[in-house]
């Protein structure tokens, strides 16, 4: 009999996290849910438990409470196969330029805790000689722009660490995958608008992920074709143009 | 403020659109507002979830919360879709108890709106196979009904519009299936009085449903094609059609609407083409049992996204009545011909025979029930203000999830159980504090 391949998703309350775990349920994997809160992660656990008959169980976790992070990954009961992170907090732009708490809270929980923990479990595959790693990162990682910069420089951050992390563990055979969502219709981005043709669902970016992370091995991926060329596009302007533009 | 309408696309009304993350936001959300209604996925026809000033979006109450295989016991929260619920089951071998024509709602507008199935001379509507539900009342607190406990409460509930409180989660059994077939059999009936006779002749059958030809004018008035069913067993399967799958999958949408149609597309010749190849295709297939899957025997308009859009920018009504079995043959005769008459055709007209009701502002009662859609058009709202008369003359009632247009007259006539219903909205303080556009017209 094959053993059942498990993934911790982490950010297991967000909406592209639900989809994400319910779609590795789907296909047969033990999903282990990492989330702060209790109540909400249970909801998603049993929900997801329920609609691919599935083995789902709940593990307490803070992104930003650093310090646990190894005491966190001992105490799970098997070290997963696939380590997905899909934590992101957008934050609010104009509060981050003033307040130095505000724009802490967004670095941290976009760059700071996702890089660490995604680099401790980089050390145990390592040691495993086995394992995928998926960070989602962001568009917004891709150039700096007014509107959203403190959010932006940190997942650029975090797509920095990640191409790292897989140029130095690719020859010990850990895959590395950076998604790059586009807008997603969540709860992160509820009463936007939305231009259409860019807009993901939850569910298109988890198929993203599987499909990237498991069946084709893929190492960056825009969940939508369209914004790699958008995002060629914006990057390929010159910045004493750029700096005048306000996209 | 968001511009919202039921799925007629008429009226449209001005509201505050907000939602619910999670049930245990409900209580405060209902705390800080007033003239407000749950709104599920927007299906009614008309302005029953439309708030009156605000309007609470359940869609995120999408989580399934416990099943149990043994006893087909499933609790959900309300924002569930009915669609989720069949593409999760049906595989396993689970059917709900009733579904209505459409698989795009939610299991909290089920409720509210106590919707029937082609079974309910059987079971009865959705509201009776509820054992439990979680109700957010508007003092903030939330209770557990059923039909022993807060029992009142329960009965206004089921079919009670979303107006005693925001239905939070509910609990029902699923039926086992062997397979995801329906064993279907057509008969024709070459008019209504044949008609009526075929769908009381096939009273024995889990499913039944007649579909009229509305344009069939005079001796053929009311030609139609019975439609009953059974959930086909393994047995069935393999003799009808041997190899098949078992569970045929729920297939996604293949055509849609794009366009608001322009209105010559509904006009009397194409209508009638329309309508005389369906008619035709059912003559060929009547008389011997066959296959369908579940999906199309069920929701056959899902198939179509959108099509709602077929009526056009200014919308559709659709007129469901229920007329007391005594009354039925001349009643639903005497509509059936005033509608062809003006030949603003509906393409078909669906009749169907109801068991007894449940809730005290159910729509189903025994009877039978007749539902077509109709373009919104002066002509046609003062018409249906004749048919009105004409159904409360013969003791019937209108379908409060259908309605965007009766009078608060005719929805009085036909609810005999309204003033308990109004007496309990008071003692739990949802007067004026659960409202709906629907029930602001209808003095609710």
């Amino acid at each position: 009999m094959q053993v059942q391949k498990s993934v911790l998703i982490v950010g297991g309350t967000s909406d592209i996290g639900r989809a994400t775990a319910l779609a590795y349920a789907q296909a047969g994997w033990r999903v282990l849910l990492a989330a702060r809160n209790e109540d909400a992660a249970r909801r998603n656990a049993d929900d997801i438990a329920i609609r691919a008959e599935g083995n789902v169980s709940v593990h307490l976790l803070d992104i930003l409470e650093t310090t646990g992070f190894s005491a966190f990954v001992d105490s799970l009961p098997v070290l997963p196969d696939t380590v997905v992170c899909v934590v992101g907090e957008l934050g609010d732009q104009a509060q981050a330029q003033v307040d130095l708490s505000h724009a802490t809270l967004v670095l941290r929980t976009n760059f700071e805790g996702p890089a660490l923990l995604l680099g401790l479990f980089a050390e145990r595959f390592a040691a495993r000689g086995s394992g995928t790693l998926v960070g989602v990162s962001s568009v917004a990682g891709d150039r700096g722009r007014a509107s959203n910069y403190v959010y932006g420089s940190a997942k650029a951050g975090f797509t920095a660490f990640l191409s790292g992390l897989r140029n130095r563990l690719a020859p010990a055979g850990i895959k590395v995958v950076t998604t790059k969502p586009g807008f997603v219709r969540t709860r992160m981005t509820a009463g936007m608008k939305l231009p259409l043709v860019l807009t993901a669902e939850p569910d298109e970016v988890a198929r993203a992920i599987i499909a990237a992370a498991e069946l084709k091995g893929r190492d960056v991926v825009y969940v939508r074709g369209i914004w790699w060329m958008v995002m060629t596009i914006i990057c390929g302007i010159p910045e004493r143009i750029f700096k005048r533009l306000r996209i | 403020m968001t511009e919202l309408s039921g799925w007629g696309r008429y009226p449209r009304h001005e509201t505050e659109l907000i939602s619910a993350g999670t049930p245990a936001a409900i209580p405060s959300l209902l705390a800080e507002r007033t003239g407000l209604i749950a709104r599920g996925r927007g299906r009614a026809y008309g302005d029953a979830a439309i708030g009156d000033q605000t309007t609470l979006g359940s869609c995120q109450l999408n989580r399934m919360r416990s099943f149990d295989p043994v006893s087909g016991r499933l609790t959900v929260e309300a924002g569930v879709q009915l669609a989720d619920i069949l593409a999760v089951f049906v595989p396993r071998g689970f059917f709900p108890p009733v579904v209505p024509g459409t698989k795009f709602v939610t299991v909290g507008g089920m409720i509210a709106a106590d919707v029937h199935g082609k079974n309910h001379h059987r079971v009865g509507g959705f509201g009776n196979h509820v054992e439990e539900m979680t109700l957010a009342l508007p003092s903030g607190e939330t209770v557990v009904c059923s039909r022993s406990r807060n029992t009142e409460l329960f009965e206004a509930t089921v079919g009670g519009m979303g107006l005693t409180g925001v239905i939070v989660e509910a609990t029902f059994c699923l039926r086992p299936i062997e397979t995801g077939w329906m064993r279907q059999h057509t008969v024709v009936a070459g008019n209504l009085d044949e008609a009526i006779s075929a769908l009381s002749a096939s009273a024995s059958a889990s499913y039944s449903v007649a579909w009229i030809d509305c344009l069939a004018l005079g001796p053929s008035l009311g030609r139609s094609l019975i439609y009953a069913a059974e959930h086909a067993s393994v047995r069935h399967v393999e003799s009808l059609r041997p190899g098949a799958e078992l569970f045929p999958s729920s297939r996604r949408g293949r055509v849609s609407v794009p366009i608001d149609l322009p209105p010559f597309a509904l006009g009397r010749v194409s209508v009638s083409a329309f309508n005389e190849l369906y008619f035709r295709a059912g003559v060929i297939t009547s008389g011997y049992p066959f296959l369908v899957p579940w999906d199309p025997y069920f929701f056959p308009l899902d198939g179509i996204g959108d099509w709602n859009r077929i009526y056009g920018r200014r919308g559709f009504v659709q007129y469901q009545c229920v007329i007391p079995i005594s009354a039925a043959r001349s009643t639903l005769g005497e509509i059936l011909e005033r509608i062809t008459r003006v030949g603003t055709g509906s393409f078909l007209a669906v009749l169907k025979q109801l068991g007894p009701s449940s809730g005290l502002l159910s729509f189903p009662r025994e009877g039978y029930t007749l539902a077509l859609d109709l373009p919104v058009s002066r002509d046609v709202l003062q018409l249906l203000n004749e048919l009105d008369e004409i159904v409360v003359a013969a003791g019937g009632r209108l379908y409060l999830a259908k309605d965007a247009r009766q009078s608060p007259e005719t929805f009085m006539a036909g609810y005999p159980h309204l003033a308990r219903f109004q007496d309990l909205r008071r003692a739990l303080g949802a007067d004026g504090h659960l409202v709906s556009k629907l029930s602001a017209r209808l003095n609710i």
